[in-house]
């Protein structure tokens, strides 16, 4: 009895865990989404610009001695206008362009972004705090950080506003529009480069969330996010990689399992990286749209 | 048509050419005095990760830099030569640094190759600098395996402790504490982390097996999340922490141990040892009380502990070194690899005096293996002997158990030496 | 044969044989010119060549991109690696089966990724290569795991007098000469015609009859085959091989080797390799090798991306399709204005892939 007890014990509280480190993929992969839905193509750099974001919150922080909330705010803005420009700048010039030149570009990014961090704020790691107390609660012997629920709370809170900027303002449906049928929507005046744009910024945005929930639990430097960028791609395809309801739920899923497959398979905490891929390629061939995404049909 | 003759013929006399002349460049070239040694300057070389994900580690060399151009500006160089210290990226993947390590000896012509990072990229070359008999000096990693193959690799040498000894020493007193019978091990999975339980192994002897009531493990790569590697060892039952992992991951599973309620005695591997890291662990968690009690090693002094060793003069040296030349090193020793660079760095510069005006590699190497015996390190431990024999190439194997007190290290016991087994 | 038919025939010559003749004096000029670093980067060329090639065939010509296929170049290596060290197999033996255990792996991997089209593929493949170190480093009984494999130096044969460096060279590139054929043929042949059919739309190319999975899975299986053999050659020369040799970084360095290379052209692979090797040293010495708080860290990246943008916006058919361009300039110039009508088709070479072109196209985004 009480052996069961513990095991079950033991279980709930790898989920737990594993919901929380979901949760964090899942923030992630929302930016993942929102470029993916805006123009197809999945953004290699998304975790570098996240990254970025969060080391300029740090400044703000650390150097200008702003409170937390101030700088969180300030550099979500600032992140929204940093995504503009990358679009404008790097992403224009190639409109129109084939996937592997597109994917080229976001590898370019990729190594700018890393690059020019590395540049100016060094690879030392640096402390960055989370606004949320380390505590933890017990719920039925089974420990739930409270920056663990924070995390959570926040991506949903992101998520919620993602949904309803789609699904309920005008700005929202011209995005949805003219990523999905460009030149209709031309036609009918939206102007469909400016909310490409937008996505970007969007996307820049919801990343640099990501990022200041990531750091506190890794240390801050410039190459912080490589190791989440994996799984939140998973958690994208997983989820359908159009949705971002899906992302959030694909994140949970994929913490909740790569938690699991790491306790119960022997030898597979050693394993993640490869369950990832399976998980992305196991989605991709048997049900490609992801758990909530559209079927697509390949109009020829 | 015809010009594309004319064109041919010229290409291929020239070809002839760049033959007869190139032929005779083929082969080794016997030289008088050894490569990277001139009137007024020695060239050191090392491979370094620049760039990449292991490219923390760089603040080593930018410590060891900062104190070669205090060396050349301050002191004069060693013997009247200053140091050019060139160190180039090899990104710690162990397919770059053969190229790496050829461009260093070939075009840079370095004279030795001086504290190069890594165990698999120290490993990809130790054949080329050995059949080309250039030291492959005080490399940067506690891989045991440099001392231990001294007779196949007389031309490799490690400088600082290894892990296997530190594991060891872990173990020992281990086992001579009380209510600490039940240890979870959590390493990485490479040579590193399988040095620390290895040696954790051996210093527990036939009760190892009992002991460890459970091991997990992690990828270098992996996403930072040591949740499930904690939950796992915690519910083995263990009352025992011993981490093995790297200073992200070693503070991640710490803060998880923390935060899921389990109290375990934990033990830290030394290159997870920084000060900087465990206060932003405390900060983090808002309190010091799941970390006091933390018992590492250490084989240098800890310039954030002024009480201690706010009027160290070697401590103070390094803070005007780096405070100098600190390349970006915080003269504060917030970056514990700025500190373990200039350490060694002195020992290189130490040993460079001691070869005096013959400068060759085969006497640097003679006195480097088995002649070294340097008392006034700076930076290490009060006590500590840098010192190699005939039979010895572990030069520095001096440690001292520290414990966490809030936001610092508080060294207790001997200064442990790993040669009186 | 048609007046322009002949004038092609010869064409055909001058553009093939002539860049094969500065080729083949480059090529013995080099390890007898310049001292054994820099020969070994070229060594580490030809490895880079044959891995490209193959992967030019796979994203060049039939379309599929992969971000990958570092994995192969590691069975390869491994495959080397493991015969010699353990087995005392002569190397040479082990090359071509390096590259059959790949070609292997190409087809199994091919065989799902036939459902996976564009950016799903490039997903999928980026997995494929973050995840090959973790499954070299776990299965260590079997790969020696992170100590990783250690092999004698391969000496020259039948006691030449040449130095190690030099003979890797020669036999990197005798390699890298000898795939070199057969690759040139497969563009030229039904086979090649069939990639690009398949490339430039699928669904057309099953209207005329093409089989997409048989060509699209030989194509991984070519590809791969190629990458073996490279990943077993780099094996020998670099002579110790770990789990962290194949990262994510070798793979993507294949990909931008193929596309800065010049995609779909034939000679692109080798820019290509040279370009992968020799950049990343430029940079270094150009970012200067001072110690500093702002030296070197960081700079080769940013100028590394900011080249690469700037290449794919003005030369997407990459440094091949540069080449092309200004030879057809340089005829054009030659033959003068009042020339022949421009209409007559260019060299016997494929026309650079669909890369080149900036199209949008109807079906774009139901990929």
């Amino acid at each position: 009895m009480l052996l069961a007890a513990s095991v079950i014990q033991s279980f709930a509280q790898q989920v737990v865990s594993g919901v929380a480190a979901g949760a964090i993929y899942a923030s992630l992969a929302l930016a993942l989404v929102l470029i993916y839905r805006a123009m197809d193509v999945a953004n290699f750099a998304q975790g570098e610009m996240a990254m970025f974001a969060t080391f300029v919150a740090y400044t703000l922080i650390t150097q200008f001695h702003l409170p937390y909330l101030l700088a969180f705010v300030l550099t979500i803005l600032l992140a929204f206008a940093g995504g503009v420009i990358v679009e404008r700048a790097v992403v224009r010039p190639f409109e129109g362009a084939p996937v592997l030149t597109l994917v080229i570009v976001t590898l370019a990014l990729f190594s700018i972004v890393n690059g020019l961090a590395g540049l100016i704020w060094g690879y030392v790691f640096k402390t960055f705090d989370s606004p949320f107390p380390a505590r933890s609660i017990q719920v039925a012997g089974v420990f739930v950080g409270i920056q663990d629920l924070g995390v959570i709370a926040v991506t949903l809170v992101v998520l919620a506003v993602v949904f309803s900027f789609f699904r309920y303002t005008r700005l929202g449906l011209a995005m949805r529009a003219a990523a999905l049928y460009p030149e209709s929507s031309r036609l009918l005046g939206v102007r469909t480069s400016r909310m490409l744009a937008l996505g970007w910024g969007l996307a820049a945005a919801v990343g640099a969330v990501s990022g200041m929930m990531v750091a506190p639990i890794v240390f801050l430097d410039p190459n912080m996010m490589q190791p989440v960028l994996l799984f939140a791609f998973a958690a994208a395809v997983l989820g359908g990689i159009e949705s971002p309801v899906g992302s959030v739920i694909g994140g949970v899923i994929v913490g909740v399992l790569l938690a699991l497959v790491g306790t119960y398979l022997p030898g597979g905490q050693n394993l993640r990286i490869p369950f990832g891929l399976i998980v992305i390629v196991a989605v991709l061939l048997f049900r490609p749209a992801g758990l909530l995404g559209r079927r697509e049909m390949k109009r020829v | 048509m015809i010009g594309f003759k004319r064109l041919a013929a010229v290409l291929a006399t020239l070809a002839l050419t760049a033959v007869a002349c190139g032929a005779q460049q083929s082969g080794s070239q016997a030289t008088k005095t050894d490569p990277g040694v001139t009137q007024d300057t020695i060239t050191l070389g090392a491979t370094y990760p620049v760039s990449g994900t292991a490219s923390f580690y760089y603040s080593v060399a930018k410590g060891a830099g900062a104190y070669f151009e205090y060396i050349n500006n301050e002191k004069g160089g060693v013997n009247g030569r200053k140091i050019k210290y060139i160190v180039v990226d090899d990104a710690y993947t162990p397919a770059n640094t053969p190229a790496k390590a050829r461009e260093l000896v070939q075009q840079d012509k370095v004279f030795l190759t001086y504290g190069n990072l890594g165990t698999p990229t120290n490993l990809a070359v130790r054949d080329y600098y050995n059949q080309q008999k250039v030291p492959q000096l005080f490399v940067f990693t506690g891989s045991s395996v440099w001392g231990a193959d001294y007779s196949k690799y007389p031309w490799t040498l490690g400088w600082q402790p290894d892990y296997v000894t530190e594991g060891k020493i872990y173990a020992r007193y281990i086992t001579q504490s009380e209510a600490s019978d039940k240890i979870g091990v959590l390493y990485q999975n490479d040579q590193y982390g399988k040095d620390y339980l290895n040696g954790l192994r051996a210093g527990l002897g036939d009760k190892a097996a009992a002991m460890i009531t459970d091991t997990a493990t992690y990828n270098a790569n992996d996403p930072v999340d040591m949740s499930s590697q904690v939950n796992k060892l915690k519910a083995s039952g263990a009352n025992t922490f011993y981490v093995a992992a790297t200073p992200a991951y070693a503070a991640n599973a710490v803060t998880n141990a923390v935060k899921n309620g389990w109290k375990p005695k934990i033990y830290m591997n030394n290159v997870s040892g920084a000060s900087a890291t465990w206060r932003g662990v405390v900060k983090g968690l808002g309190a010091s009380a799941g970390v006091d009690g933390m018992i590492s090693s250490t084989y240098l002094k800890d310039p954030l502990d002024t009480a201690k060793w706010g009027n160290n003069a070697g401590v103070k040296l390094f803070r005007d070194v780096m405070t100098r030349y600190g390349n970006g090193c915080d003269p504060s020793g917030a970056d514990s690899f700025c500190i373990s660079g200039m350490a060694s760095a002195f020992t290189m510069v130490n040993l460079l005096r001691q070869a005096g005006n013959d400068l060759t590699r085969k006497h640097v190497m003679d006195l480097a293996c088995c002649a070294l015996n340097e008392t006034d390190n700076p930076l290490l431990l009060p006590g500590t002997v840098v010192k190699t024999t005939k039979t010895d190439h572990f030069p520095v194997q001096q440690e001292q158990l520290q414990r966490w007190e809030q936001d610092h290290w508080v060294p207790f016991g001997p200064v442990l030496d790993a040669r009186k087994k | 044969m048609t007046a322009t038919g002949a004038l092609n025939s010869s064409r055909l010559r001058a553009s093939t044989i002539f860049p094969a003749l500065v080729a083949l004096v480059v090529l013995f000029g080099i390890p007898l010119t310049t001292d054994s670093f820099q020969t070994f980067q070229f060594a580490n060329v030809a490895v880079f060549v044959v891995a490209v090639l193959g992967l030019n065939l796979l994203t060049g010509y039939s379309g599929q991109i992969s971000l990958g296929n570092g994995a192969f170049m590691a069975i390869g290596g491994y495959t080397t690696a493991l015969l010699v060290a353990r087995l005392g197999v002569p190397y040479a033996l082990t090359i071509p089966l390096g590259g059959l255990l790949a070609a292997a792996a190409g087809v199994v991997i091919g065989i799902p990724a036939l459902r996976l089209r564009g950016i799903y593929l490039a997903l999928a493949t980026f997995a494929l290569a973050l995840a090959v170190t973790p499954v070299l480093n776990n299965f260590d009984s079997f790969t020696g795991g992170h100590a990783g494999v250690n092999m004698n130096p391969a000496a020259p044969p039948f006691g030449l007098d040449l130095s190690n460096e030099q003979w890797l060279y020669f036999l990197c590139w005798a390699v890298a000469a000898i795939l070199f054929l057969p690759a040139r043929l497969l563009i030229g042949s039904r086979t090649g015609r069939a990639w690009m059919a398949i490339r430039d739309g699928e669904t057309a190319a099953t209207a005329n009859g093409i089989s997409i999975s048989f060509y699209k899975t030989l194509a991984f299986g070519i590809s791969a085959f190629y990458a073996g053999v490279a990943g077993s050659l780099q094996a020998v020369v670099l002579t110790y091989i770990n789990p962290d040799s194949y990262s994510l970084a070798l793979s993507l360095s294949l990909l931008i080797g193929a596309v800065v290379g010049g995609l779909g052209s034939v000679w692109g692979p080798v820019l290509g390799g040279l370009v992968v090797v020799w950049l990343p040293y430029l940079a270094e010495r150009a970012a200067g090798l001072h110690l500093g708080p702002l030296s070197f860290g960081g700079k080769p990246d940013i100028g590394f991306g900011i080249l690469l943008l700037v290449l794919m916006y003005f030369a997407p058919a990459g440094l091949a399709g540069l080449a092309a361009r200004a030879w057809r300039r340089y005829r054009r110039l030659r033959r003068g204005s009042g020339g022949q009508a421009d209409g007559e088709s260019e060299t016997v070479e494929p026309e650079p892939v669909a890369t080149a072109e900036r199209q949008v196209e109807p079906d774009q985004m139901s990929t």
